[in-house]
């Protein structure tokens, strides 16, 4: 009977039963939708700290780089002795990049703080390398004018001009990360997935091996078993690695012994990457960290997250909040006008209930009755609310409106196509900042459907307690007396 | 047996105290057939409802087989209603939506019996006020005087002792109300119920052995020995 009765009311009041489904579904789409996009953003989030960080990384532990001492200068410097005629001259000079650079020794310590699950440490530098050639000017006499040779003779001195000579040289500047070969899950390096080749073997600790970012192979035209000279030492190129989004942490990966060589830096590393036991005591682990090992800056992911900026974060900080708060809204509106009309059409049924009362129908049977047409109309409303929040999702996915994420702030500093980006990664740069597109998607989770599944059931109570808070205290001598 | 002692009620309306019933005493014995009449607001329908524990009374008590019905908890009157009380109404009151055969089984809801059988009770109580063919009409698709079958049948599916109608021929024409008035009191005779029924027409209130008149709240009792 509880059946027949509640698909029957629910037939002959369809037109106010569509109403309130409606606008539970409205409030339920959106709400998918919002979520749906906020997660999108937070997996963008997620990609361009991934690229910077690689996986499973929870802080970074750094020493922040001083200003340049009077007299030190900041530039890198060339010198070439201007011999060899028109002979190929090549000079790299191989800089420590972003940071002071730390004891390796580090490490170790930061790995035995408390909460600490993994540390390893990193090298990042910058190559500028130069290469090019001098041509010596030819001296051409004018005609008529004293010997015939330029070193004169007689008939007085010889008139003319030097022609041509000069300089032509490239500058190129590249990034190199040096990793530790035997700690090959943790570090910028993962961000990364090798696509050709091979990674680095534990045994190439002190290898002339390299392992080329996807695009830097693309433009210099490596390919697996070339060889890269830096400095003068050749590497072979085992490996090329395609970051999973954004741009590559470094151009080149190098054993981390190597890349000390290279930087005349040898036991250093610029940064140690760390991964904590529980996710949730990172703030605590970054404390102890910055108590027990002095002069070190603690960058976690929230801190780096804080600094990203451009269309993502707009975007991110509108889903946040107004969509969220629209969503509320939207929904504790969808409730009321659900639990009024549910509540008017007990009014209007008044005489009805007022009967099943006389018969012996007891008030809960009543409210049972009347929150469970509310139910349905949930249900329904959810249902409806759930196909337009996919169909919404979809759309964002569909059409992945790109949206830039800005790393970092401040202008200029870092140079070359390496990475800029203020705290973490290799390449970092405090003063300069890193911009990535991301193509935004809206994911839809199991929880938001459930989420959504639970609003719907929420509405229909709430309206069926309206309605049905009203149909249990109806009395049914009033009742009939107020018909009859 | 009813047996009504000292009852009161009054409402209170804009501020005022309204005296519906004023110290009734009645007795009405198993089997009996009353009509009550009197003007508009005069206390007949307040009166109908004390005796089917719809309303309690301010004052005095309402005896059935001598349970005060007055002093029951609201829960207990509830499946009072449910077991013993037949209510026939006016305007017949079925729910629009469900056909005349799931009308009738609302009534044997609170029975808790099985769907099944309350299906075929449903079915014979209709079939016993010729309305066997009628089963998954819908109130709409039905005549006044069918509808009003249908809410007899309602009330007496259950076999209650009592069967309590509140002017049960007001709406309809007068062919319908002699159909009416017939089956009811063929279905009184058959049931051996207590009938207790509200009416302006004294037409009908004559075809009753006694009829008490309520003025002002206050009842007068008459025996008519032109009973039909």
């Amino acid at each position: 009977m509880f059946f027949t009765y509640l698909r029957r009311e629910l037939r002959r009041r369809r037109k106010a039963a569509l109403v309130v489904a409606s606008g539970l579904a409205l409030g339920i789409a959106l709400v998918i939708v919002v979520n749906s996009v906020s997660a999108g953003m937070n997996q963008a989030q997620d990609k361009v700290l991934q690229s910077l960080y690689g996986l499973g990384t929870d802080m970074t532990v750094t020493k922040a780089a001083t200003a340049p001492k009077a007299g030190e200068g900041g530039r890198p410097r060339f010198e070439f002795g201007a011999k060899d005629d028109g002979k190929e001259q090549s000079s790299d000079r191989v800089m420590v990049q972003g940071f002071q650079t730390l004891a390796a020794s580090t490490v170790d310590k930061v790995a035995s703080q408390k909460g600490v699950a993994d540390a390893v440490g990193g090298l990042s530098l910058q190559v500028m390398k130069v290469d090019g050639q001098f041509k010596r000017g030819q001296f051409k006499q004018d005609p008529g004018s004293g010997g015939a040779t330029r070193q004169g003779g007689p008939g007085g001195e010889p008139r003319g001009r030097v022609e041509g000579g000069g300089a032509s040289f490239d500058v190129n500047s590249y990034s190199v990360y040096g990793t530790d070969v035997t700690k090959a899950g943790l570090g910028p390096r993962t961000s990364s997935k090798i696509t050709e080749g091979r990674a680095f073997k534990t045994s190439e600790a002190d290898a002339k091996v390299a392992v080329a970012d996807a695009s830097y192979a693309k433009e210099k035209k490596l390919a697996l078993g070339d060889s890269v000279k830096i400095k003068g030492v050749t590497y072979e190129v085992v490996g090329i690695a395609t970051p999973d989004s954004g741009d590559a942490a470094a151009d080149l990966y190098l054993p981390l012994k190597q890349a000390q060589t290279l930087a005349g830096a040898k036991g250093k590393i610029t940064t140690v990457y760390v991964k904590a036991t529980d996710s949730q005591q990172i703030s605590a682990v970054k404390r102890g960290i910055q108590k027990n090992i002095s002069g070190t800056t603690v960058t976690t992911s929230a801190d780096l997250a804080d600094t990203v900026s451009g269309s993502l974060s707009t975007a991110s900080n509108l889903a946040a909040n107004v969509g969220r708060w629209l969503s509320i809204a939207v929904l504790v509106a969808a409730f009321l006008v659900a639990g009024l009309l549910t509540s008017s059409a007990v009014s209007r049924r008044v005489r009805e209930f007022g009967t099943l009362k006389a018969l012996g129908w007891k008030s809960g049977r009543v409210t049972r009755q009347v929150v469970g047409e509310a139910v349905v109309n949930g249900l329904v409303g959810g249902a409806l609310g759930i196909a337009v929040g996919l169909a919404g999702a979809y759309a964002v996915t569909a059409i992945s409106p790109t949206l830039t994420a800005q790393l970092g702030s401040g202008a200029g500093g870092g140079g070359g196509r390496g990475p800029g980006v203020v705290m973490g990664g290799p390449g970092i740069s405090q003063a300069a900042g890193k911009s990535l597109d991301i193509a935004l998607s809206a994911p839809v989770s199991a929880t938001t459907i459930t989420l959504a599944v639970g609003l719907a059931v929420a509405g229909g109570l709430i309206a069926g307690g309206f309605g049905g808070w009203r149909a249990s205290r109806l009395r049914p001598a009033d009742a009939l007396r107020r018909v009859e | 047996m009813y047996q009504l002692r000292g009852v009161t009620k009054q409402y209170r309306r804009d501020k005022a105290t309204v005296d519906a019933l004023v110290d009734v005493d009645l007795t009405i014995g198993d089997g009996d057939r009353l009509v009550i009449q009197g003007p508009t607001g005069g206390g007949k329908s307040t009166l109908l409802q004390m005796l089917g524990g719809l309303d309690r009374p301010t004052s005095g008590s309402i005896e059935l087989d001598g349970v005060d019905l007055a002093k029951l908890p609201e829960a207990r009157l509830t499946t009072f209603r449910a077991e013993s009380i037949g209510f026939v109404f006016q305007s017949f009151n079925l729910i629009p939506t469900l056909n005349a055969q799931e009308n009738v089984e609302t009534a044997l809801v609170p029975l808790r019996l099985k769907a099944a059988e309350r299906r075929e009770r449903a079915a014979q109580a209709l079939e016993s006020v010729g309305l066997g063919e009628r089963l998954g009409h819908l109130p709409s698709e039905m005549s006044g005087g069918q509808q009003q079958r249908v809410a007899i049948a309602r009330a007496l599916v259950k076999n209650p002792k009592v069967l309590l109608a509140d002017e049960p021929t007001g709406n309809l024409d007068e062919s319908m109300r002699d159909e009416i008035m017939d089956v009811l009191e063929t279905l009184w005779k058959e049931h051996g119920l207590t009938f207790v029924m509200v009416t302006h027409d004294s037409s009908i209130a004559r075809r009753a052995p006694r009829i008490a008149t309520i003025r002002k709240g206050r009842i007068t009792l008459t025996e008519n020995s032109k009973a039909v």
